[in-house]
């Protein structure tokens, strides 16, 4: 019934429904004192009900709102292109990858990655926390990372490699291309990249939850704050969840907060996801873990495997980039293009 | 955190009221439920749980820090930034200083290639003063399949470090500072774990071994559903006991046989047509960690100690600060030796496998 998607309580609801009110429209018709006495509400109650009934049915696409020309909360889809032309885009600091992703991880959408442990998924999420953080005369967005860490693969050490080597990389380039010298003095120390990397270590999955209920506060205080990662949604939901359904229920709300913080806030949110194995056509073959609902949560999906010698990474799911896959690498100065001859690193 | 009363969070009387009287009482059962059931259950409007879920959320949620306050803190207060020099030069380099704190590092390798030799040396080391290198702490090692041997622990030490250990009374301090725990189930182990967590706050401990994390699974519960869940919390339980005393963790787990000779793929991958089932040699080689996916997933550096062609191996097979290096080693009266300290970079998912070939010819080594 339409009645039951206002979001009131559930006595009121009763009272509409014993009163006759059955669709959003015999409620939007009457006025706030009819319905007032009608239901035994006080009158700014039922003023509430009434919005929240505008407010819904003018979203319910069976209703014809003639008189509106554009319906609340709607954007037509010319606006958004201009929007996803021009939307901003977070590099993985590897070529091949920011190319099959059109330029890196998009702002406004929440991506997946998934993939065996040790393929480099913490890696990337690394890198992203650091490459966010490239000023904007680099090309990059200048903004902070939140980093939530559910199982303790964090290590600053790795943090402060990657940063290091992202602020020499940006040396180079800018002597390439400026002849000023002074302009080739990045203002950057590794020590104002970790310092803009803010980190919640999460225990459990009421902790996921209720970190990530807050982050629109927190964020609302920190607005610099472009992108969010987490690694990884799966830990705290494997273990002792034993209703399964209650399981589906929390993730994907959880990822419906994620999406309306990356449109909110304009920032990106990866998820970085575990595998586990699955009994498909026959024969185990390897899947993303927390099951097939979830795989639905998110925009874009893409996993990471082992090809033969090579990392890869491939997309599996998304509604605007063609599915590509690219090779990438994990060196000491981070995630970089994968060169076929083979080096030996040696640690300094 | 979780289990947070929420009458104590300074919620409106009114609506702490309403969650008291519907038996919502920690916030990890407000949380249990989705926003949409809180307001069925509780009877209030959507505005309302929202913004008592907000103030909730924002009580239990975790302390932020930034990256530059952990890693000061990190130098400031811990031996050697966070971790436990191995006195093995190139894994030391390699891992940034050596077995890290606060993170579970796993060993794993076929019967004996020196699991239990390498954590004897680790213990041994944990328990040395700071001045020679060590944690200056107190060990606890929980010996599941009884293999620790305090003789060779001594032999150990005296080869090793025969500065200290032939000093009057140090051998008995040393190895006094050690504490062996033989928990024959997994429920006893389940016991112990929590006396440990007591003592880990009271008695100075800095470094926990688990020899061997499978022998207690796998000897216990039928595979499937109930040996994943009880893994599932021991996982949990021994990350946490890590994170939060900030010590280094060290389990051992065995190697079973992989059903197949294909590796797993995903359904969007070809099937590769080069199957080697004409080479006599892959019949034994194809080995991969007990435990499953699962466990894997959740310690963060893995070691893999292999025999190849009568050599060891020690490789770093799954690290967040490494690449993917292999060290040669052997095993002499003062425990493992790197051969090489630079290491031999492997490529590609070769770091993963385990070997077990030529074992026959370790037993003609030094020791």
């Amino acid at each position: 019934m339409e009645v039951g998607m206002l979001p009131i309580s559930a006595s009121k609801r009763g009272k509409l429904l014993a009163a006759g009110y059955t669709t959003l429209h015999s409620i939007s018709r009457a006025s706030p004192s009819h319905l007032a006495t009608d239901i035994g509400v006080s009158e700014d109650e039922a003023c509430e009900i009434l919005k929240y009934a505008s407010q819904t049915s003018s979203m319910d696409p069976s209703i014809e709102s003639s008189n509106a020309s554009t319906l609340h909360g709607g954007q037509t889809a010319w606006t958004m292109l201009n929007e996803e032309k021009f939307a901003t885009r977070i590099t993985t600091s590897c070529g091949d990858i920011d190319n099959i992703l059109g330029g890196g991880i998009t702002c406004k959408e929440v991506t997946e990655l998934g993939g065996v442990p040790g393929i480099g998924k913490t890696q990337i999420g690394i890198q992203l926390a650091v490459n966010v953080q490239i000023p904007p005369e680099y090309g990059g967005l200048g903004g902070k990372a939140i980093y939530i860490d559910t199982e303790g693969s964090f290590m600053v050490e790795r943090v402060l490699q990657i940063a290091e080597a992202c602020i020499e990389d940006m040396s180079e380039y800018s002597h390439h291309f400026h002849n000023n010298v002074q302009d080739c003095e990045v203002k950057l120390h590794p020590n104002s990249i970790l310092e803009n990397i803010f980190y919640f270590r999460v225990c459990s999955y009421t902790e996921q939850i209720a970190l990530v209920n807050y982050l629109d506060k927190f964020i609302e205080e920190h607005k610099d704050v472009k992108i969010i990662i987490l690694d990884s949604v799966t830990f705290h939901f494997r273990q002792d969840f034993d209703d399964m359904a209650l399981r589906t229920r929390l993730l994907s709300e959880m990822a419906l907060k994620l999406m309306k913080l990356a449109r909110k806030f304009c920032l990106a949110v990866v998820l970085l996801n575990q595998v586990t194995t699955k009994y498909i056509e026959g024969s185990y073959q390897l899947t993303l873990a927390l099951g097939d609902s979830w795989s639905h949560s998110c925009t874009n999906r893409i996993v990471l495997f082992w090809n033969g010698d090579e990392r890869h990474a491939y997309i599996d799911k998304s509604p605007s980039l063609k599915s590509a896959s690219a090779v990438y690498s994990v060196t000491t100065r981070g995630i970089r293009n994968s060169n076929s001859s083979c080096k030996r690193i040696k640690m300094v | 955190m979780a289990n947070k009363l929420i009458k104590q969070m300074a919620l409106p009387n009114s609506i702490a009221n309403i969650f008291t009287a519907r038996n919502i009482i920690t916030a990890k059962d407000a949380l249990s439920l989705t926003e949409f059931e809180l307001m069925e259950l509780l009877d209030v409007g959507m505005a309302e749980v929202k913004s008592a879920m907000a103030h909730i959320s924002e009580v239990v949620c975790p302390p932020c820090q930034t990256a530059l306050l952990l890693m000061e803190q990190r130098v400031r207060n811990e031996t050697s930034a966070g971790h436990l020099p191995t006195r093995l030069r190139g894994l030391d380099e390699a891992l940034c200083g050596g077995i890290p704190f606060g993170v579970v590092t796993e060993l794993v390798g076929p019967a004996g290639i020196g699991k239990t030799q390498f954590c004897l040396k680790l213990s041994l080391l944990a328990s040395l003063p700071e001045n020679c290198g060590g944690l200056d702490g107190r060990v606890i090692y929980i010996d599941v399949e009884s293999k620790f041997s305090s003789r060779r622990l001594i032999e150990i030490g005296i080869e090793s470090f025969p500065e200290i250990f032939l000093k009057k009374g140090m051998a008995q301090e040393m190895a006094g500072r050690i504490v062996i725990l033989r928990p024959t189930s997994l429920s006893e182990f389940t016991e112990s774990l929590h006396h440990v967590q007591v003592s880990l706050l009271q008695k100075q401990v800095k470094l926990l071994v688990i020899d061997s994390m499978a022998a207690l699974v796998l000897g216990e519960h039928d595979c499937g559903a109930s040996r994943q869940q009880a893994l599932g919390w021991h996982v949990s339980f021994i990350k946490s006991l890590a994170e939060f005393s900030r010590i280094p963790i060290v389990v051992t787990n065995q190697v079973r046989s992989q059903i197949g000779d294909e590796p797993l793929t995903y359904s969007f991958q070809a099937r590769s047509h080069s199957i080697k089932k004409e080479d006599p040699a892959a019949y034994d080689s194809h080995l991969v960690a007990a435990l499953g996916v699962n466990w894997a997933h959740a310690v963060t550096i893995r070691l893999v100690l292999e025999a190849r062609s009568g050599q060891r191996f020690m490789k770093l097979a799954k690290s967040p600060i490494s690449p993917p290096l292999a060290f040669p080693f052997n095993i002499t009266s003062s425990g493992l030796v790197l051969l090489d300290d630079d290491g031999i970079e492997m490529k590609g998912s070769e770091i993963n496998t385990i070997h077990c070939q030529g074992q026959n010819a370790l037993f003609n080594s030094e020791w």
